[in-house]
């Protein structure tokens, strides 16, 4: 076999590899990353996961627009403004399966402490009237274009778009996210020990 | 006169001494039927509904309910689980429960308990009620978001005089267990810390002493509620 045969050939097992691999996209909504973290947190494993998935629009590989549809889509966080509704609406057209990653996508978690709040107050207090906005002499709210809408209230995501999957957890159990994930991979039932399925 | 009684929960023959309630009996055998309003030493109530059981094909709370000759229980069924399940994704949603914000979280018997029917999220939409909380005590913080209306700090903690410490107050939806603000700033330590580990929630909540067990070494970081009754079982 010359170079340049076995150059092919690698490319085409490399292809047939992607082929059969399952594609996977993450999106923090309204959460703090540590979900993201905590799919980190599955230690040396992520190897295999590699073997098994590839990423597609993730801020993991930075890939900011959807480039072909995908199997499986994480989302941490729930929603607090108008870009978090458009990116959760983007993701479903885009993803077969969604999963809701922690209490965040799943009851709207600490952000939803706002919930209850006329909007107007949380801003004040935020921006005008707390002990720490030294800063804000000219009491500006912020207020460009370019910023997203507040919604009123935080909204879980599946009282936004319809969530196939929850994974709760503040973050969930590393395990937690690998078990889920080989499930839906393989096919198999997941496998769902006590310790893993915490809320905190 | 014979006062051992027999019946069976799911299948399993049980013997009882007349006056017990079947969550007693079940729990002298081995068998764990969830209970959270329901505390030892306690009068039974029957409110939250979570030790609903078929008794003959019929509907009943087991905490009040006293054993008879020859009843046909079934507990640990499909059916029964589901109803139970959905009676706490029905105290989750109509709370604020923000577990990963709780003093209480991992010794919580709301929490331990969704943990044990593997709630992954509640089937109801969440309805975020706003509610207060009182911090005027010295020693409690009466955290109203949390709270689940179970009455356990109500018929537990009370005065030399037989005074409760907490009482009911307003009605409907708006319903809520308030500490007494006279008695509330007279109380000692030690009822302090008896009326936090009362509540099943972290709705009373000891003052100046958070999260003093590290994750991993509360109540219900490695087993689920209840297995300590279904331990005895095995032995």
């Amino acid at each position: 076999m010359t170079k340049s045969q076995s150059a092919v050939k690698l490319k085409l097992t490399r292809k047939i590899k992607t082929m059969n691999k399952k594609v996977i996209a993450t999106t923090s909504l309204a959460g703090c990353f540590g979900c993201h973290m905590s799919i980190l947190d599955i230690d040396e494993r992520i190897l295999d996961l590699i073997e098994l998935v590839e990423f597609n629009k993730s801020p993991i590989d930075d890939i900011k627009k959807f480039t072909k549809q995908v199997d499986i889509g994480i989302i941490e966080g729930g929603c607090c403004n108008s870009e978090n509704v458009e990116v959760l609406k983007y993701f479903r057209e885009n993803c077969n399966i969604l999963i809701s990653l922690g209490e965040c996508a799943i009851m709207g978690g600490l952000p939803a402490l706002r919930n209850g709040i006329p909007i107007e107050e949380c801003l004040k207090e935020a921006y005008l009237d707390g002990p720490t906005v030294g800063l804000n002499k000219e009491k500006i709210l912020p207020n460009d274009d370019e910023l997203p809408m507040l919604l009123d209230n935080v909204f879980p995501c599946h009282e936004v778009v319809k969530i196939d999957y929850f994974l709760p957890g503040c973050p969930p159990h590393a395990d937690l996210i690998w078990n889920a994930l080989v499930a839906l991979i393989t096919g198999n039932e997941m496998d769902l020990p006590y310790e893993v399925v915490k809320f905190d | 006169m014979n006062t051992t009684i027999k019946f069976n929960i799911d299948g399993k023959i049980i013997s009882a001494e007349k006056g017990q309630t079947i969550v007693e009996a079940a729990k002298a055998n081995g068998i764990y039927i969830p209970t959270l309003c329901n505390f030892e030493g306690l009068l039974p109530k029957g409110c939250c509904r979570m030790c609903t059981i078929k008794i003959n094909n019929r509907y009943m709370t087991a905490c009040t309910t006293p054993v008879a000759d020859g009843m046909e229980i079934e507990s640990n069924t499909d059916e029964i689980n589901d109803i139970r399940k959905g009676i706490i994704e029905l105290l989750f949603v109509t709370g604020n429960h923000f577990c990963p914000a709780c003093e209480k979280s991992g010794n919580c018997e709301l929490q331990a308990l969704a943990y044990r029917y593997q709630m992954m999220v509640p089937r109801f939409p969440f309805t975020f009620p706003q509610k207060g909380i009182d911090a005027s005590s010295p020693k409690i913080v009466k955290e109203q978001n949390r709270c689940i209306m179970c009455k356990r700090c109500i018929k537990a903690i009370k005065d030399e005089d037989g005074k409760s410490y907490f009482a009911f107050n307003k009605r409907g939806n708006k319903l809520e267990v308030i500490l007494d603000s006279k008695l509330g700033k007279e109380i000692t330590d030690a009822l302090a810390k008896e009326a936090m580990d009362t509540c099943p929630v972290g709705s009373i909540i000891y003052k100046e002493l958070g999260y003093a067990e590290p994750i991993g070494k509360r109540k219900y970081d490695k087993k689920p509620i209840g297995s300590e009754i279904e331990v005895n079982e095995k032995n």
